[in-house]
């Protein structure tokens, strides 16, 4: 069961779903906050989803504040680094270039890359946070190398 | 050299500020300011995981509102860049003026614009997201690199913490002491507000007086006068003039300005101080840099006499100097100590720095001392206008105070020993003068921490003083000059008669050499501290580099002087430890003095304590050591 709890860990980051900073997270966690990664977790996914409103909300409307939406995509990706979401901070990124030119059609297309990949991470890592709470807390919080 | 002091004095500031005895830097008080509450939790946590204290903020604004409640309540603050209601950049730059705590800057975005303006707004450091732990282990190093800068330049700038502490102690020892001193106290805080010149408000009024909020609009306001006006000429009286609010007094603005002014020094850089300086120099009309030499023969007297006191006993000193100005015990002390102590750590950088024997050491400490001995003029100015004028012009005005010296220089030179001789006649007429004078300008050199402040302050203005002084017939302009040009030609050794005008002289002045002597010696005794711990900032730094600007300017344009210089230097210190010596032998001139100069007399007391013991050997020892270095 631990075993299996690093394979998917080691797969999340194989995949470049996550990088170091993920687990720079997990060394915060110790006895005092056993469940601090997962606790972060939750919060970025909350927060980003109202960012993610925002941002859809902001384009639905037609007119493209691009300065409007890259503050949003800025703390996106400020959120997102800082949990480690590695993919999603790589297609925030794109969102941003595409701001700065301009592009709308890029905006579009990358939001919805976006919008992929952290929906994707979520499930993945809800996943991942369901099965290291089944195999223990220890399991958590030792590093997957 | 001066680890101890250094490791020491950082740390006791950061305790005694925020009043918890765990061992540093755990206990550090954090402020984390971000909107991302994902990014918020996790800093926390960080932080919390190197035990510091923290405290978290969503909000620019309710950060700076939590600041202004509790000035002493933070050691540091982490602010987030990109912020809705309020710009990372703004928070920053209300904190650096209004609190004046390091900040650092994260966000990520990490381009290098960003990064840059993170800097020149007065960021301690950058962090890009995703802030690692390992960065925040380290943030502390910020929390003392301030404290140890703020003992140079706060000592007039007053942080908002040492202020309080100091006025407590202040207010004592000005109101007794120096009554006749209060006029020229408070003419020099109409230019810029010292903190330490607690001695102007005299009564506990400082504390008390309601401390106006400098708001955003307000500030806002303040800036555009302070633009309109230029900042080089912006005066607190002009800037109060346009701002016209209400309630607002000069002192405020005055208090403002002088922030405002180490703010954007901070942003500027050695460079724009550069600028400034050479401004100033140009407005002060001559090129000529005889102040700075006179001003360094003043530094090294102070060395030669207490400065390397302090090497020798250092670790006595430090030992009971801990206690800071409070310990000083005697009430009128206080006052001039603090201005003493802030130069002193100048003057034990310069013994170290002499002991250690590098040449362009020297260069370096009279730089130091030079600015130092701008301020503690000002206060041994005490009641005599003139001589804080003298002062500004000599320290803060070096441009304008170069008329007057390089006259003074020039004058030796040129007329030979009749010239010296009237001038000595001068000076035994004026000999109370003098002495305030000489022991200010002596004394001064300890104020120095605030000097870059001042200097920048008092530039625009001091020419306009300055220059009246110059013509003046004033005693206390003649008279400095008078002493600097007779000490360098002393020092200097050019052989003329004025060597025998210049022996002459320690002798009238002996009561000053004594008084200064006496002083110096207490300061160090009580300060040792400070003066130690403070020695170091970076703040000071840059004071040097100006100095060093200053002289290497002087010495690109004037030839001449330049040798002068560098020969009043040495010989400066000859003559001073020569008057070491005699004072010391006649302590019943200060009695003299004493009704005139109540400084002076606390002084002279404390010397009595500390300096006849030392007298000999070490004030000898130090002024030998002095010689062979500027050689």
């Amino acid at each position: 069961m631990q075993r299996q709890v690093a394979l998917i860990k080691q797969s999340l980051f194989d995949q470049g779903y996550l990088d170091e900073q993920f687990m720079e997270l997990e060394e915060l966690q110790d006895d005092v906050n056993p469940n601090f990664v997962e606790e972060v977790a939750t919060l970025y996914f909350k927060d980003s989803a109202r960012l993610i409103n925002s941002i859809d909300q902001a384009l639905e409307r037609g007119s493209f504040d691009f300065n409007r939406l890259d503050n949003y995509m800025h703390q996106f990706k400020g959120s997102s680094t800082s949990i480690g979401a590695s993919k999603v901070k790589t297609e925030c990124t794109m969102f941003r270039e595409y701001c700065r030119m301009g592009n709308a059609e890029g905006c579009l297309r990358t939001f919805q890359q976006v919008k992929k990949e952290h929906a994707t991470l979520r499930k993945k890592l809800e996943h991942y946070f369901q099965l290291a709470r089944q195999a223990g807390p220890k399991e958590t919080a030792r590093r997957s190398k | 050299m001066l680890n101890p002091g250094q490791g020491r004095g950082p740390d006791s500031g950061v305790a005694g500020g925020s009043s918890n005895s765990d061992p540093f830097p755990a206990g550090l008080r954090v402020l984390v300011v971000d909107d991302d509450p994902t990014c918020l939790m996790i800093l926390e946590r960080m932080l919390r995981t190197c035990l510091y204290r923290v405290t978290k903020c969503n909000r620019a604004e309710i950060a700076l509102s939590l600041l202004r409640k509790n000035k002493n309540g933070f050691d540091i603050v982490i602010s987030d860049v990109h912020m809705p209601d309020m710009d990372g950049f703004k928070l920053l730059e209300h904190v650096g003026l209004e609190m004046d705590l390091p900040v650092i800057m994260m966000s990520a975005d990490d381009s290098k614009s960003v990064v840059l303006k993170g800097v020149t707004h007065g960021a301690v450091d950058y962090l890009i997201k995703p802030v690692r732990i390992e960065a925040l282990k380290n943030i502390w190093q910020h929390v003392v690199r301030k404290k140890r800068n703020e003992w140079n330049v706060s000592e007039h700038s007053g942080s908002v913490e040492e202020t309080g502490q100091r006025e407590d102690g202040d207010n004592n020892s000005s109101s007794a002491n120096n009554e006749g001193s209060w006029r020229s106290s408070r003419k020099r805080k109409e230019e810029e507000v010292d903190e330490q010149g607690g001695d102007d408000k005299e009564d506990t009024s400082s504390l008390k007086k309601p401390r106006v909020v400098w708001s955003v609009e307000l500030h806002q306001q303040f800036v555009a006068a302070v633009n309109q006006l230029g900042v080089d000429k912006a005066v607190p009286k002009k800037i109060l003039e346009m701002m016209n609010v209400p309630g607002l007094t000069r002192e405020n603005v005055a208090s403002h300005l002088q922030k405002y002014r180490i703010y954007l020094r901070r942003l500027g850089g050695v460079s724009q101080h550069q600028g400034n300086m050479n401004h100033s120099f140009m407005t002060g009309q001559d090129p000529s840099f005889g102040p700075l030499s006179t001003l360094n023969g003043f530094d090294l007297q102070a060395l030669a006499a207490a400065g390397q006191l302090p090497a020798q006993s250092l670790a006595q000193l430090q030992a009971a100097g801990l206690a800071r100005p409070p310990s000083l015990s005697k009430p009128g002390m206080s006052v001039d100590q603090r201005s003493i102590f802030s130069f002193e750590n100048p003057k034990i950088r310069h013994g170290q720095m002499m002991n250690s024997g590098g040449g362009g050491n020297k260069q370096m400490n009279l730089l130091h001392g030079v600015p130092m001995g701008m301020e503690p003029r000002q206060f041994a100015g005490g009641g005599q206008m003139r001589v804080q004028q003298q002062q500004q012009q000599l320290s803060g005005g070096r441009a304008v105070g170069q008329n007057v010296q390089s006259s003074g220089m020039m004058m030796p030179v040129g007329g030979g020993p009749s010239m010296l001789q009237q001038q000595q006649v001068m000076l035994s007429s004026s000999v109370p003068r003098r002495s305030e004078t000489s022991s200010g300008s002596r004394v001064l050199p300890a104020a120095a921490t605030t000097q870059s402040v001042v200097f920048n302050n008092f530039s625009s203005e001091l020419p306009r003083n300055s220059f009246p002084l110059a013509n003046a017939p004033g005693i206390s302009v003649s008279y400095q000059e008078e002493v600097n040009s007779s000490d360098a030609k002393g020092g200097a050794g050019f052989g003329n008669p004025s060597y025998d005008i210049f022996n002459d002289y320690p002798q009238q002045y002996n009561n000053n050499n004594d008084w200064d002597l006496q002083n110096i010696g207490m300061v160090f005794n009580s300060h040792q501290d400070t003066t130690a711990s403070a020695a170091f900032s970076s703040s000071s730094s840059t004071q040097r580099t100006r100095a060093e600007h200053v002289q290497n300017h002087h010495q690109q344009q004037q030839f001449p002087s330049q040798s002068l210089n560098h020969m009043n230097g040495g010989g400066s210190v000859r003559v001073k430890s020569e008057r070491v010596a005699e004072t010391v032998t006649c302590p019943p001139a200060t009695t003299l003095f004493q009704e005139q100069y109540n400084q002076e007399d606390l002084m002279s007391a404390l010397l009595k304590q500390e300096g006849l013991p030392l007298v000999d050997n070490e004030f000898d020892f130090d002024g030998y050591s002095l010689d062979n270095i500027p050689v």
